[in-house]
């Protein structure tokens, strides 16, 4: 029973439309778990029942809490749930003022009597929303109203915050300006979050942990990278997105070029300059198919990273042109897609050792953000 | 010229009547209106086919049936009979109840039509904020579906002052108990009263349009308000 105080336990089956969800993950009582997978893939109906507004056959432990347990015929109602949900829409109250949104929650968390972790000050700061309290929710922009609905389901005191796709009704503009939050969400504060999302984008920036769904069930669980470096999962992320994510120091900035240097175990990177201190560890989210791989260290050539690695796996597919290659870097496993055609040629074969070339500008700048301190094992 | 002390009486009535009829409408029809818009049982449109069920029919044929409902012989005699009276046709109670069951429909449809716009959405967002389902419908599903409610409660309160045919059929035109102002027009013209007839008529039409422009301004006001 100890183990389970640090653990969010959730098992759920049920119809879904077409076919049968049947999902059954663990997520740590710190950090972010994102649940990823394609539209229609049950990840809204997951998030969903843990939430209690919606009821599947199931069960459900939250740090030691039982909130659903159909062998005992519990099924705690959502008002009684210490969560906090942040819809696709903000879903702000129209009625109420921006004030009265946010205290909404927080009233009644405070009538329960549950601890107030989060002073109403904090929030507000942390979420940047501090000059909009006296408007109305009509006279905010999109990205002002997530930012206030996420205020508004943390103030109501939640023991776990679920998040659905809060970003994928924003323009590129709009969440590029509030991932920040999100990022300094997770710092500051201890509240597990569970966040669905189909974009991989937002999955390397956030994710501690993953759990992917595919047509109601899950086909991979475990930490961010060790994921996303895993071959056989190509169909859920497509092959256009699929890379991994690497953790990397900035070593220092070269201001001449508008250059930041970061260290790797040992091997050098440059990105495009970043705002960015030396010391930091940051997330570098690195594409397969922004890899190429070559025998021997080529010279004279535009591509600045150049890191030593040494095969760990080769994933042929034979109904199409392309392989896919692990490459252990030291510290980090790197995706690479090429033809069967090229891997055949060099006879790229497991154990080997290689060169993979990241040309510097694939390092978007969207992949790029501070690591996690305290990064989930398991 | 006028004896306007004998014009009042059935104003003075009817407004009674279209107040109490309001209230009572919106403590009745809010309710069902909200579980129509709610439920998703199979044979609520057979329920909200019912309530509709006056605006079809003549008011006649409503008032016959009501008419025996409220008599010695129906429920209404038996509510009567607590109180130690025969019957509640012939009172203020039966035309109160008639109003209410033939007003119904007014006031459902709009406050229905409001609750469904509102949607589930604000109440599942206030539902995880840890409102129960009952804070939820005061504090979130009636503040939204105020608009609904205001027209809802104004048809409901114009509707009633300008009902005849139910109140003749049940109320008959008893001087201060059920001779409402449409019954008094009636009498007025029917024994060639004029001047009060048009009294009381060209009241009314002021009245009327009163109400309905002034629902409607609160109506874009609100719209305004609540995008």
């Amino acid at each position: 029973m100890s183990a389970d105080r640090d653990l969010i336990r959730a098992r759920f089956s049920g119809s879904l439309g077409a076919f049968w969800l049947d999902v059954e993950f663990e997520a740590p009582t710190r950090g972010i778990t994102v649940l990823y997978g394609p539209s229609g893939c049950g990840k809204t109906t997951v998030l969903r029942c843990v939430a209690g507004l919606s009821r599947m056959a199931g069960s459900l432990t939250v740090g030691g809490e039982v909130w659903q347990d159909d062998a005992a015929g519990l099924f705690r109602k959502p008002h009684r749930r210490a969560v906090g949900y942040v819809f696709q829409e903000a879903s702000l109250f129209p009625h109420l003022s921006v004030h009265r949104n946010l205290q909404y929650g927080a009233r009644r968390a405070a009538e329960t009597g549950s601890d107030d972790l989060l002073p109403f000050d904090d929030v507000v700061d942390l979420l940047g929303i501090g000059s909009l309290v006296n408007r109305s929710p009509s006279a905010l922009s999109g990205g002002e109203r997530q930012r206030v609905a996420i205020g508004r389901a943390l103030l109501s005191r939640p023991r776990l915050l679920l998040m659905d796709e809060p970003l994928s009704g924003l323009d590129q503009v709009a969440k590029e300006g509030i991932l920040p939050y999100l990022e300094a969400l997770h710092e500051r504060l201890s509240i597990p979050i569970i966040y669905v999302s189909h974009d991989i984008r937002e999955v390397a920036r956030l994710a501690d942990k993953i759990v992917v769904l595919s047509n109601g069930r899950p086909v991979a669980a475990g930490p961010v990278d060790r994921v996303l470096e895993r071959l056989d999962l190509e169909l859920s992320a497509g092959p256009f997105e699929a890379g991994v994510v690497l953790r990397a120091r900035v070593a220092g900035h070269d201001p001449r070029f508008r250059m930041t240097r970061l260290v790797l175990n040992g091997q050098e990177i440059v990105i495009p300059g970043a705002d960015l201190r030396v010391g930091d560890e940051v997330r570098l989210r690195i594409r397969a198919r922004d890899v190429v791989l070559a025998k021997s260290r080529p010279a004279a050539i535009s591509v600045r990273n150049i890191l030593e690695g040494t095969i760990v796996e080769i994933a042929e597919d034979a109904e199409t042109a392309f392989a896919e290659v692990l490459v252990d870097v030291g510290g980090g496993r790197l995706r690479a897609r090429i033809t069967r055609d090229a891997s055949a040629d060099l006879e790229l074969t497991a154990g080997m050792g290689v060169y993979a070339l990241v040309k510097s500008i694939s390092f978007d700048r969207p992949a790029i953000g501070p690591s996690r301190s305290e990064a989930v094992a398991g | 010229m006028l004896d306007s002390a004998s014009l009042w009486p059935p104003v003075v009535l009817t407004l009674k009547l279209a107040a109490a009829s309001t209230v009572l409408l919106l403590i009745v029809g809010t309710p069902i209106a909200w579980w129509l818009a709610r439920t998703s049982v199979r044979w609520k449109e057979v329920v909200a086919a019912v309530v509709a069920l006056p605006l079809v029919l003549p008011p006649t044929v409503l008032g016959f049936y009501l008419l025996l409902a409220l008599g010695p012989g129906g429920p209404g005699g038996w509510i009567a009979g607590l109180t130690g009276a025969r019957t509640l046709a012939f009172t203020f109670e039966g035309i109160l109840a008639g109003s209410v069951v033939y007003s119904m429909p007014f006031v459902v449809q709009p406050i229905r039509n409001s609750f469904e716009a509102v949607g589930g959405r604000p109440l599942e967002v206030a539902a995880t904020l840890g409102a129960s389902p009952w804070d939820a419908f005061w504090t979130v599903a009636i503040p939204l579906a105020r608009p609904g409610i205001v027209s809802g409660a104004v048809l409901g309160f114009a509707h009633t002052i300008g009902e005849f045919g139910v109140v003749l059929m049940i109320g008959g035109n008893i001087p201060g108990e059920t001779k409402v102002l449409s019954i008094a027009i009636f009498e007025y013209v029917e024994t060639l009263q004029w001047a009060r007839a048009h009294a009381l008529a060209g009241g009314m039409l002021v009245f009327s349009f009163a109400v309905i422009l002034l629902m409607m301004v609160h109506l874009k006001r609100s719209e305004r308000r609540i995008p």
